[in-house]
């Protein structure tokens, strides 16, 4: 019973909970950016009257039903999942945590659940102007949700403002210090930054896909394509400079975290390198095969080009996180950053050129790159939390005092359920995604139709079936 | 009023409060759900289109008091949370991975590309709705019967949970899902196929009162405490009524629901209903969390907690009602066949 397949049930339950949790977070990660691009181009629809934000309006909101009803069911696990297999750090830890999680549910998963069926369903029925009030509203919600769960997660890594009673649980004692933690305005604005570049490279490289498909003269197909390309240009270097700023705050609260990431098994006396690569083995306490630029470390840390610092080598090895998965996992977030940014320049100088709609290789490259945001977005998490290792509450309880009293088998065997029914049924739903995303918007006007058809002033959109689910009110 | 009385004040309510959010939730995913128990009668695809687009609108929402119920208990009990998730570990694992079947299969079955597809999701719809239902049920009869509880965790083995007891309770609270699926129905149908629910309503509602009165003649002898509350002498005159209004609520039910023009009756009549059943549970349970050994009080997190929280729900949770009032009414009134949302 101690064993499932040689894990032991703390391992498990880690699995269990990174597995879901960042399966989970693919969906919120798209859905709260794809919120506010649906609320802008509904916006943009009634100032301007053009049917073709409608069209895109009316083309992403499929594709955010079935995204939302992912993160809605992934979601409701999570909830469950602190008490299931995390019962002791449940215990400890709720009078805290708890109602944060509470007020994420009372501010914004009502707010979003209640007013999701009037922007989906709801615009025959109530009008444009309270369509866009509940359009508006799911929106705000999907903000505010993140807002409460990162400031739960900053807790964990710079926890603030508790005590501890005889019962061994954390508890308040000042509220407004455990919200706005050390951590959590930095960790807040990376992500949802992120969720905002995840989107638009999504949009991207839809947009690209319908361009190299030859649907240029769909204006939808632009205008995504070309907003998604201004999101790239302007937010990818805002998001390395707040990333930056995470990264300063967290070497103030938890530098054995940033040496993992960083790669410092050595202590420096005289100027620290800036290790790009390297195989760190934790071990023998060294990175392999370095290949590093001396000196320049110091500054991005914010001190001086001959500062000393401490590595690896002065924490005991108990207290230290898994260097490798955290090495790499950063490696591969800052890499995409850097992609990302790099791709959003390239498209200002297309644009600049008047060449925005036709430049293969940078179509060809959005679209590579649709997914990426995704990628670097677990890449970040996987680094924060392994980081965070091997505490659950940094400083405070260690992940291996945390698990629920559970037999390895019991947990194992939900596991594996796990991990079988997410890849089919959320398998399934990317497949739908994808088909939708591999369609084209509807056409404003039907442009490729011979002459006389336009000049009867054929109502636009009549050159698909009508989607029945969002047609002007009025 | 001093410090203890406060905190005294507050558990009791936030007991209420989350009692109120269970009993939202068990009415309104009650009937959702119960339309996925219900959809193995149905087999044409025009008649499972117009079910399902009955309560698209609004599952979603119907399901956020699931949430609500687990981080309130998370928040304002924290022991409990932490030790009834482990000791109930496979029902609740099996709701939670039924709840992503059928959740999915809100928009899956809209998108299928095949006839196997489409026979797919269906079933998904149909299993996660009926395996849901029943693990709610077998959760609430496995906390009725009593957890074992071990210094600050779950004490008992891994099939504590499984009882023939559990097992009405799973079966009953699926039956009595059914049956507010039908009077759901009921209410948002026209024309043959209402007719058709409401021979089913009348059914399950047999069906589901003969569960209640079994569960109700059970649980006395479950504990000690539970028999004096119910035929201890002078509490039963006390809680007689309950089963009186649980008598007259059935009566009612079976005249009224073949009741043209006020086919809201008998769905609102079922809500009565589950309010009692959940009465009634709660003169049992009281003021237990985790019958035997685990008071509200034992469980209840600091009173620090439990105001800041409580300050933020007096005023949201009027909030949430009305607007998902408003959800509802924007989707009141009786569908007609082709008229979908997808």
């Amino acid at each position: 019973m101690d064993t499932f397949m040689g894990l032991d049930a703390v391992v498990l339950a880690r699995i269990q909970f990174g597995f879901t949790v960042a399966f989970h977070f693919i969906f919120p990660a798209f859905t709260i950016g794809l919120a506010s691009f649906l609320m802008v181009l509904n916006g943009w629809y009634l100032w301007s009257k053009d049917q073709a934000y409608l069209n895109l309006f009316n083309y992403w909101v499929k594709i955010f039903a079935i995204t939302f009803a992912m993160g809605v069911v992934s979601g409701i696990v999570m909830s469950y999942q602190f008490g299931t297999n995390w019962s002791v750090f449940s215990d400890r830890t709720g009078p805290v945590l708890g109602p944060l999680m509470a007020y994420e549910v009372l501010t914004a998963f009502f707010l979003e659940a209640g007013f999701l069926g009037i922007m989906l369903f709801g615009r025959d029925k109530v009008g444009n102007g309270l369509h866009m009030v509940a359009t508006v509203m799911v929106a705000v919600g999907t903000a505010i949700s993140a807002t409460w769960i990162l400031s739960v997660n900053s807790w964990m890594h710079t926890p603030a403002g508790f005590g501890v009673n005889e019962a061994g649980q954390f508890v308040p004692e000042d509220w407004w210090q455990v919200i706005f933690n050390p951590s959590f305005p930095y960790r807040l604005v990376h992500t949802l930054t992120a969720a905002y570049l995840t989107t638009a490279f999504i949009v991207g490289g839809v947009g690209a896909w319908n361009l190299l498909r030859g649907r240029r003269e769909n204006k939808s197909v632009r205008k995504m394509f070309s907003m998604a390309m201004w999101m790239a240009a302007i937010v990818a270097p805002l998001q390395i400079v707040f990333g930056h700023e995470q990264g300063l705050n967290t070497y103030e609260y938890q530098p054995t975290k940033v040496l993992a990431m960083e790669g410092h098994f050595e202590s420096y006396d005289d100027g620290i390198p800036l290790i790009l690569f390297g195989i760190p083995d934790q071990e023998a306490g060294e990175m392999k095969f370095e290949l590093a630029i001396p000196k320049i470390g110091g500054p991005i840390l914010g001190k001086g080009w001959n500062a000393s610092m401490e590595g690896l080598d002065t924490v005991p090895e108990a207290e230290q996180p898994p260097v490798g998965i955290v090495f790499w996992s950063f490696r591969i977030m800052v890499g995409i950053g850097f992609l990302m940014m790099g791709l959003g320049f390239w498209s200002l100088l297309s644009r600049f050129r008047g060449r925005l709609y036709d430049d293969r290789w940078l179509q060809r490259a959005a679209l590579v790159m649709g997914p990426s945001g995704l990628v670097a977005v677990i890449a970040g998490w996987i680094t924060t939390e392994v980081g965070r290792q091997p505490y659950v509450v940094y400083g405070e309880m260690l992940t291996s005092e945390a698990a629920s009293p559970l037999g390895a088998s019991a947990v194992g065997a939900s596991l594996i359920a796990f991990i079988v029914i997410y890849f089919a049924v959320f398998g399934a739903g990317v497949g739908y995604l994808i088909k939708l995303m591999s369609r084209e918007p509807e056409r404003v006007e039907p442009d490729d139709e011979p002459g006389p058809l336009r000049a009867a002033g054929i109502v636009p959109g009549t050159q698909m079936p009508p989607s029945g689910r969002a047609q002007p009110a009025e | 009023m001093d410090g203890l009385g406060v905190s005294f004040d507050l558990t009791v309510a936030w007991a209420l409060l989350l009692a109120f959010a269970v009993y939202v939730y068990v009415v309104l995913d009650g009937f959702d759900l119960g339309i996925g128990i219900l959809y193995p009668f149905f087999r044409s695809k025009e008649d499972r289109d117009l079910m399902m687009n009955s309560v698209a609108p609004v599952w979603d929402g119907n399901e956020t008091w699931l949430v609500l119920g687990g981080g309130g208990l998370f928040a304002a009990f924290p022991l409990a949370y932490a030790i009834i998730l482990p000791a109930l570990y496979p029902p609740i694992i099996a709701m939670l991975l039924a709840l992503i079947f059928r959740g999915v299969a809100f928009e899956f079955r809209w998108k299928a590309a095949s006839p196997f597809q489409e026979w797919f999701w269906d079933g998904a719809f149909i299993g996660g709705s009926t395996v849901a239902a029943l693990a709610q049920g077998i959760t609430l009869g496995a906390l009725l019967q009593g957890i074992d509880v071990d210094g600050r965790s779950y004490g008992g083995g891994w099939w504590d949970w499984l009882t023939p007891f559990s097992l009405l309770c799973g079966v009953s609270v699926v039956l009595g899902y059914a049956f507010m699926g039908a009077t759901w129905l009921n209410m948002k149908l026209l024309g043959d196929i209402q007719h058709k629910v409401r021979r089913m309503a009348r059914v399950f509602g047999i069906a589901t009162v003969a569960c209640i009165v079994l569960v109700s003649l059970w649980t006395p002898f479950l504990e000690q405490e539970y028999f004096a509350r119910w035929f201890g002498f002078p509490e039963a005159l006390v809680v007689a009524p309950v089963p009186l209004l649980v008598a007259l609520i059935a009566w009612q039910l079976w005249v009224r629901i073949d009741n043209p023009g006020n086919d809201w009756v008998p769905f609102v009549l079922t809500m009565a209903l589950f309010l009692l059943c959940f009465v009634g549970l709660g003169i049992s349970m009281w003021p237990h969390v985790i019958p035997p050994a685990v008071t509200i009080y034992d469980a209840a997190s600091p009173a620090k907690s439990q105001l800041f929280m409580f300050v933020g729900a007096i005023v949201l949770v009027p909030i949430i009602l009305a607007y998902s009032g408003y959800a509802y009414w924007v989707f009141r009134g009786k569908l007609k066949p082709g008229e979908g949302y997808h």
